[in-house]
């Protein structure tokens, strides 16, 4: 078993992680990795950070309790609710700090991979607010699906560029944006936005959505004066999963989940679930887990839901899986659109599809509860973004 | 490389484009247009530093069954009367495995190994198993690479330099600006080993720029694309620059 080290500053999560690129990319990934260490500690760069979360995107979210989800699920279920950040989603707290990072380094232009459109439309919305040009690549299936969140992004003034290479989704999209990146590296910033990639980045997106878990705790121990017996989050890259994971990394007899999407199941072979199903190998600049053929090609993923739907996942998740620190489960498709619903019934509270798999996790778990445990369920967007594609796949017109 | 008394010409065919017939034949017709080095472009799912052009030609052979192993036996099969250089992306290495990769690359007769997405220093003890291997690790600078780390790229390099000419994926038409003679320069002062130039280099008259500077020009995208149209558009192309290379008196 590896050695667990929490929260590791250097580039590798145990043997996963490291910085697999094209050598044009190497300079820039210096010189954001310096820039990064030295706002660590700059007071006056975590006080503008701090302001913005607290007074635009309306941090801290709160922790809210879930009474009808609690009794379906045999535990006390407490709902952090990312889902009421500024955007719809946490991935606000991480655009807006890679902005902040953009403008100390000089770069003017940005650019952002979006699977399900929610870090396309908070890149979008970091860029709006400082004036900075802002280039979204978005799979062309994607955007089909994601129809409204295209639309928030190009009000919010981005260009949104459709790509049509290989599985028209989150993967190829990451390509297309590394691509631009190595092009125009002198000028532009790459806003990666998940814990997934090159060196810094999966440190990096990891503190900047640490707040969730830092909230988290404080919030479950001013709630039941303890600290909870789980904590559960959706993975796809794994960032909101990372966040909230943070907050307990270092508190062992809190059991940390992620939950995978199973798509059609793991023996169909369209899932994307990548630490489940998925073998080491590297892609978009990292070693960790990855779905891939016997000849070490990338395998398309599949989901119901855009921002699962990546063959891979960030570093740490591997680390932790291997570690034993963190264990991942996966969840299908129907489950996650029954507890989507669900949970829209039980508590008024319409989360989006990435989520809605953390949900029908603990749902499905209830035989086996004690009716004390404290479960916190990382809500990590609303579902907005997801209700015409729902209605479609259900051919309701309810 | 500098031994031939001319500038060298180091064309690049992607294994099993566009069938795999045919990117056997487009390996020998190669060298039998004067290519003093052939890189050999092991098809990837996810080639992220390439354009289009060599995107497109990765995905056709793939879809038509290229592997890891048949590029090596393609390999094998045309016996080329000059280096080959194994192109490549690490994932398909990695799952093949390394020491077996080596191995194998060596006994069909390859020379070297160019890895896009390895840089140097990125795994230390992955770069210490390929140098200790039979090929020679073939190191790519970039415009971006700092002098600081030039240093320690060029005592790890093998073989040649291969210096990418501009920002961008293979087949960009950016500019070449006077920022290649300074990284040439660059290099220079800091090794003998020969240096080849690639990236978005498409005519005879690039070629014929480049080689003033250089020792080598690799050619990829715009050989790619003839071969799309078939073998003799793309011999055609390796003439032309044969001949431009051949006219640029050698230091």
């Amino acid at each position: 078993m590896l050695i667990a080290e929490p929260m590791p500053t250097t580039g590798r999560f145990g043997p996963f992680g490291g910085r697999y690129v094209p050598e044009t990319l190497v300079a820039a990934l210096e010189d954001l990795a310096t820039t990064y260490d030295a706002v660590r500690d700059d007071t006056g760069f975590q006080a503008e950070l701090g302001g913005l979360l607290r007074e635009y995107v309306g941090r801290p979210t709160p922790l809210s309790e879930a009474p009808r989800l609690s009794e379906a699920a045999g535990c006390r279920v407490l709902l952090k609710r990312e889902d009421l950040a500024h955007t719809g989603a946490h991935k606000i707290n991480n655009t807006l700090g890679q902005i902040l990072l953009a403008r100390r380094m000089g770069k003017h232009r940005i650019i952002a991979e979006t699977g399900a459109g929610q870090h396309g439309v908070a890149t979008a919305t970091a860029c709006a607010r400082y004036g900075l040009a802002c280039v979204v690549y978005m799979g062309a299936d994607d955007m089909e699906r994601q129809r409204l969140n295209v639309y928030r992004m190009e009000l919010l003034g981005a260009t949104v560029v459709p790509v049509t290479a290989g599985t028209r989704t989150l993967k190829d999209a990451t390509n297309e944006a590394l691509r631009d990146w190595v092009t125009n590296v002198v000028t532009t910033h790459y806003v990666l936005g998940s814990v997934v990639g090159p060196d810094p980045f999966p440190r990096l997106v990891r503190d900047f959505q640490a707040v969730i878990g830092r909230e988290a705790r404080a919030q479950v121990l001013d709630r039941v004066a303890r600290l909870p017996d789980e904590v559960v989050a959706c993975v796809g890259g794994g960032s909101n999963a990372m966040g909230i994971f943070a907050g307990f990394l270092d508190a062992p007899a809190v059991r940390l989940i992620g939950v995978e999407a199973a798509g059609e199941g793991l023996a169909s072979g369209r899932h994307a679930a990548s630490l489940a199903a998925g073998r080491p190998g590297v892609l978009h600049g990292s070693l960790s887990y990855l779905l891939q053929s016997e000849d070490g090609q990338v395998l398309g993923a599949h989901s119901v839901s855009a921002g699962l739907d990546y063959p891979g996942v960030g570093p740490e998740h591997a680390f932790l899986k291997e570690s034993g620190r963190a264990t991942y489960a996966a969840v299908s498709d129907t489950d996650a659109l029954a507890a989507f619903e669900t949970l829209a019934r039980l508590e008024g509270i319409v989360p989006a599809l990435e989520p809605a798999h953390a949900v029908a996790w603990v749902l499905a778990q209830a035989a086996g509860r004690q009716g004390d445990e404290v479960v916190v369920l990382n809500v990590s967007g609303r579902g907005d973004k997801d209700v015409a594609h729902v209605a479609a796949l259900s051919g309701a017109t309810r | 490389m500098r031994a031939a008394g001319r500038s060298a010409l180091i064309p690049y065919v992607t294994a099993g484009f566009p069938s795999r017939a045919r990117s056997l034949e487009a390996l020998q017709m190669v060298a039998d247009e004067g290519a003093d080095f052939v890189e050999v472009g092991v098809p990837f799912s996810d080639p992220l530093a390439d354009g289009p052009v060599i995107q497109r030609a990765s995905h056709h052979a793939l879809q038509q069954g290229m592997t890891t192993a048949g590029v090596l036996e393609l390999v094998a099969e045309a016996a080329l009367p000059v280096p080959v250089i194994l192109f490549s992306y690490l994932n398909p290495i990695l799952r093949y495995g390394v020491d077996r990769f080596l191995r194998d690359a060596r006994a069909v007769g390859a020379d070297g190994l160019l890895l896009t997405d390895l840089p140097g220093g990125a795994d230390p003890g992955l770069e210490e198993t390929l140098r200790r291997g039979p090929l020679d690790l073939i190191r790519l600078v970039a415009p971006t690479t700092s002098p600081g780390r030039l240093v320690g790229l060029l005592a790890s390099a093998d073989g040649f330099v291969y210096l990418i000419a501009r920002l961008g994926v293979t087949g960009a038409r950016t500019p070449v600006t006077a920022e290649l003679a300074r990284s040439v320069a660059a290099i220079r002062a800091r090794s003998s080993l020969p240096i080849a130039v690639g990236f978005g280099i498409d005519s005879g008259e690039q070629a014929r720029a480049v080689a003033g500077l250089a020792d080598g020009v690799v050619v990829g995208t715009a050989l790619v694309r003839r071969l799309a149209d078939g073998v003799p558009a793309a011999r055609a192309l390796v003439g032309e620059l044969r001949r431009a290379l051949d006219a640029v008196a050698v230091a």
